[in-house]
Parts: C-alpha cells; sequence; structure tokens
C-alpha cells in the first residue's frame, strides 16, 4: 500500500477486508452442509453460512460501486485470484473438524460485533446502515459460537482436548484482526471505521471471559500470522477454496447463471 | 414419495376396536398420538415418516455437493436456504415420529445399520450445475404430488407436518424450474447441462413413486387408514401430465422417446422405467448408495464427541443450578 492511496482505494481495499471476510468463512461454514454431528447443527451451520453470503452481497456490491470499475458483487467474488482477496487467514483455514470450526467461528464472531458496532456509526451511511443490518445476525452467531464454545469446553474430557486443540491452533491467526495499516490509517481519518488496534481490549475482554466459562487456557503468546488482510501472503488453503468456488465461472466465462 | 415400498403391517388387535378406529378415519377425524390406534397402524406410520424424515437428511448430501460450487451469491444464498429447509424438514418429522413412541436416536440407528431405508432419488449423483434445477423442478415436484393429498392423512401430527413442509417444497420446486430455465435459455455448454440432466434423473425420478400398482402388494390396507392417499400409478401420471409440457416450455428434448400424448386416455403415454434397476437402488446397488450412507456414518461417528460434549455441559450446568438453590 503506497503512499499515494487515495480515499476511494482505500475504501475499497476496506470494503473487500469486510466482503471477503465473509465470502471465504460463508464457504468454509457451508462445506459442513450435511455433515454436522447433530441435525440442529445442520441447520444452524446452513443459517450462519446464509448470512455471511447474504453480508457478503452488501459488502462486495458496495466495494464494486466504489471502485467504479463496473463491476458487481459477483465478479468481484468469483473472477478475483488469490492475490487480490483481503480476508483474514483465520476464516481461509480448513474446517478440520466441528471444534475447530465452531472456535473459528467464535474467535472471528467476537472482532465481527465488536467491529460492527463501531461502523454502525461510520461517517459513510451506506456502512453504517449495512453494518445495522447485519450486527443483528452476527449478535445471533457470537452468542451461539460462545455457548458451543463453553458446551464444549465445559463438557467431557474429551470435547475439552478438542477444543483446546482447536484454540492453540486458532491462536496465532487471532492478532491479524488487529494490525493497522494505511488503509486504516485513511479510514479512521475519514471517520469510517476504527483502528483495528483499538479494538483489541474489548475483544480481550469479551474472549477471555468466554474462554473461562469453557474451562480452556489461552496461549500464552501474541504471535500472528499476518498477510491475509493486506493480500501480501495468503495461506495454501485460499487456492483450493476458490478452485472450488469459482470454478463454474471460470470454466464457462461470461455465461450467466 | 420420500417413502417407498413401506411395508404395511397387519393389525391383529381386537375387531370391535378396529372397526370404531376405522370409522373414525373414514369419518375424516384426526388420529392423535394418545389416541388409541392399531399396533399395525402405528408400526407402518413410523416406518413411513422415518423413511421420509431420513430421505430429508441424506438429500442433504447430493445438493450440498454443489453448494460449495454454486456459481453466484445468488445461487448459492438460495441452495443453502434451501438445504436448510430439508434439515428442517427432517426435523419435524422426526418429531412427528418421536409422537409414536420412537425416539430420534432410534430411528438414526436404524438408518446408518441398514434397517431403514430412504428415497431411493438420493442413491443417484449430481453431476452438473442443472442437477441443481432438475432436482428442484423433477425431485422435488414429484415429492410434492405425494406431499399434497397427505395433508389430509389421518394422522394428525404428519398431517400438521405436511401442510408445513408443502408451502416449503413449492418454492423450492419453483426455484428448480427457475435454475434450469436460465440453462435451457442460456449458451450452447449450459443448454447441454440441462438436457444430461434431464436425461439422467428423468426415470429416477418416475421410480419414486414406487413400482406399478399391479406390483404394490403395501397399498391397501395403507390407503384405507388413509397413511397413503392416491396409488403410485395415478401419481406418476399426474407427474407426467405435469412435466412434459414444461419439458416443451424450456425447449428441451423429450427424456424418453416413448412419451406420446394419448388422446383417448386424454393422458401422455410414457416408458416405464427399468425396475430392476430401481429394485437395484432399493437393495443398496444404486451408484451412491455406499457413499452416502457412508456420509452419514462418519457424521455421526465424528459428530459422537460434540453430542456428548453438550449432553455433559448441559447436565453440569443443570446440577449447578440444583447446587445454587
Amino acid at each position: 500500500m503506497a503512499a499515494t492511496l487515495t480515499q476511494d482505494e482505500a475504501l475499497f481495499q476496506f470494503l473487500l477486508r469486510m466482503g471477503d471476510n465473509t465470502l471465504i468463512l460463508g464457504h468454509r461454514v457451508s462445506e459442513w452442509c450435511g455433515h454436522a454431528p447433530v441435525l440442529e447443527e445442520d441447520i444452524a451451520l446452513a443459517n450462519t453460512a446464509l448470512d455471511l453470503i447474504g453480508q457478503t452481497q452488501m459488502w462486495l456490491g458496495l466495494a464494486g460501486e466504489v471502485q467504479g470499475a463496473g463491476k458487481s458483487a459477483d465478479d468481484l467474488a468469483f473472477l478475483r485470484d488469490v492475490w487480490d482477496f483481503r480476508n483474514v487467514l483465520l476464516v481461509e483455514v480448513p474446517n478440520e473438524d466441528f471444534g475447530r470450526t465452531l472456535m473459528r467461528q467464535f474467535l472471528f464472531d467476537a472482532w465481527h460485533s465488536i467491529q460492527l458496532g463501531h461502523l454502525m456509526k461510520s461517517s459513510d451511511p451506506r456502512i453504517a446502515a449495512i453494518a445495522a443490518k447485519t450486527s443483528k445476525e452476527v449478535a445471533y452467531h457470537l452468542e451461539r459460537s460462545a455457548d458451543t464454545v463453553v458446551g464444549l469446553g465445559d463438557g467431557t474430557e474429551e470435547s475439552h482436548g478438542f477444543m483446546q486443540a482447536a484454540l492453540d491452533y486458532l491462536w496465532p491467526y487471532v492478532g491479524e484482526m488487529f494490525t493497522s495499516d494505511a488503509v486504516d490509517a485513511a479510514m479512521v481519518d475519514a471517520g469510517i471505521a476504527p483502528d483495528p488496534a483499538a479494538l483489541r481490549s474489548d475483544y480481550d475482554a469479551l474472549i477471555l471471559r468466554v474462554l473461562g466459562d469453557a474451562t480452556l487456557t489461552v496461549p500464552d503468546s501474541r504471535f500472528a500470522h499476518k498477510g491475509g488482510r493486506t493480500g501480501a501472503m495468503h495461506t495454501e488453503h485460499l487456492g483450493h477454496l476458490l478452485t472450488h468456488m469459482q470454478w463454474l465461472q471460470r470454466a464457462y466465462p461470461g455465461a450467466s447463471w | 414419495m420420500y417413502a417407498q415400498m413401506v411395508k404395511s403391517e397387519a393389525s391383529t388387535d381386537d375387531p370391535e376396536k378396529l372397526a370404531a378406529f376405522q370409522a373414525r378415519i373414514d369419518a375424516g377425524e384426526k388420529i392423535e398420538p394418545k389416541d388409541w390406534m392399531p399396533a399395525g397402524y402405528r408400526k407402518t406410520l413410523i416406518r413411513q415418516i422415518g423413511q421420509h424424515a431420513h430421505s430429508e437428511i441424506v438429500g442433504q448430501l447430493p445438493e450440498g455437493n454443489w453448494i460449495t460450487r454454486a456459481p453466484t451469491l445468488e445461487r448459492k444464498a438460495i441452495l443453502l436456504a434451501k438445504v436448510q429447509d430439508e434439515a428442517g424438514h427432517g426435523l419435524y418429522l422426526y418429531c412427528a415420529a418421536e409422537t409414536l413412541g420412537v425416539s430420534r436416536d432410534e430411528l438414526t440407528e436404524m438408518l446408518l445399520d441398514g434397517r431403514m431405508k430412504y428415497s431411493s432419488i438420493f442413491n443417484y449423483p449430481t453431476l452438473n450445475w442443472a442437477d441443481m434445477g432438475a432436482v428442484g423442478w423433477l425431485v422435488d415436484g414429484a415429492a410434492i404430488l405425494n406431499q399434497v393429498p397427505l395433508q389430509r392423512t389421518s394422522f394428525g401430527p404428519y398431517s400438521r407436518a405436511m401442510i408445513r413442509v408443502c408451502k416449503e417444497e413449492s418454492f423450492h420446486a419453483r426455484q428448480g424450474f427457475d435454475v434450469i430455465r436460465k440453462m435451457a435459455n442460456g449458451t450452447p455448454a449450459q443448454k447441454k447441462m440441462a438436457q444430461d440432466a434431464l436425461n439422467r434423473l428423468w426415470f429416477p425420478a418416475l421410480m419414486m413413486f414406487g413400482p406399478s400398482d399391479a406390483d404394490s402388494v403395501h397399498s391397501t390396507q395403507s390407503m384405507a387408514w388413509k397413511i397413503k392417499m392416491n396409488t403410485n400409478d395415478e401419481l406418476r401420471q399426474k407427474f407426467v401430465d405435469q412435466t412434459v409440457p414444461q419439458i416443451e416450455f424450456l425447449g428441451l428434448d423429450l427424456p424418453d422417446a416413448g412419451i406420446k400424448w394419448n388422446e383417448e386416455r386424454g393422458h401422455y403415454d410414457y416408458s416405464d422405467p427399468d425396475w430392476d434397476e430401481f429394485f437395484d437402488v432399493i437393495q443398496g446397488n444404486g451408484p451412491c448408495n455406499t457413499d452416502r450412507l457412508a456420509a452419514r456414518n462418519k457424521a455421526w461417528q465424528d459428530g459422537q464427541w460434540v453430542r456428548d460434549g453438550l449432553l455433559a455441559h448441559a447436565r453440569k450446568t443443570a446440577a449447578r443450578k440444583v447446587a445454587a438453590e
């Protein structure tokens, strides 16, 4: 991100970050369809994925408008390559098992709900409107993922083990949500979005309470993998996800579906 | 016909009670869970509702196969909503079955070890995106023909579940038709996908209604009890009659050279499906039986720790609450 970043370019990047997070996480969650541990979870996972895809349509739709190159939300979702994605690495790691899936969801939902709380007060009314609408869904996502994390952490010895392993694996991916760069500085200056670093204390308070109730131990490290939200370096997993997600649009260019 | 070939149980109950029960059914009364009912009625319904519920659950898999490859955000959202509805249908149906004295876990175990069946249609693969249209249009369309009359079935909880299910299914069939119409009017490659989906799924859809009435041994008792409302052949003919004009509207080729309007009967003639293939599928030899059941078994086994964990937590929470009081 060079110093010559215009306001619209920064806003476009910011909107991609919001939309790519929901797109990629929505995709991951949708991979569970028909394979959940219990019927209620099949329904809840499909519902979460559905909300996230709906949110993606709003964020990427606005991103396309701001970019001004005539691109739709679908164009942005289906026709960009890995280096143009701006989601945090946390949302692209594979599902692995139900424990990791729900822990990832919780760690993201906690950030997402705090972020949307700030965005509801954005100086950009389009962003404030999307935040107002989506924050209701996300409040429910957080309630559910937090309850499940507590239930499984404080369940059997076995379920506790799964959840601790999930937290240990995912913890190095948490820090990226709180890193700031020139895009964020431009958003802060314009009163559009908060400084990511400023959300960390609220986030820590929230997750420490829930993870405490879940009888889980937060790893004693602040090391953070980075590169997703800037696009500098994604995980190897994202390319595989995109080959699935984008296949029809890539194989049959120009078709209308 | 998410429930096919349901074996109807004969009743050995007291003839006087049986006659009174039949009179209630003939008078159009609903039988409720606490009412007296013949053991055969209960058993047959458990089998039928259970099979229907299992079909909704296994039916998530062929559509789930395309959720991650849906070509637009809107199509992906619609497909997710549809599959979520189906899981919801499974839930109401298991609840309806539970009122008959069988738990959801018992029914699930019977599905997983092969003692109970699900609809033959879900043992066919979904191979291209147009299948998502064809499944809604043909498979849900066929299911609706069976489920609409079942809204009037004699068992109250089943009837009420069907009323709710039918509302959502008609939306599914419409969205399926919308997908296939888009494909049929799309590029040559898309049209090819639509034709391929229709050709592959046509006969399996006809099989959903079950074997011909002449070979259907379980119908009479179930029809007397109003558990089954129409014969298999009646519904199959209705399906063919409503679908052939739609195929023509789409500009697709008919999937069966035997389809021809019969002026005298006032119906379309059509070729019988290959019933040997149907019985193969029912006996476990369909293209996807092994994989579908393996997927359900894996989900259940992998999920054991989750169910155990949540149950243990619920017990601890309840115990803490009691201790605090």
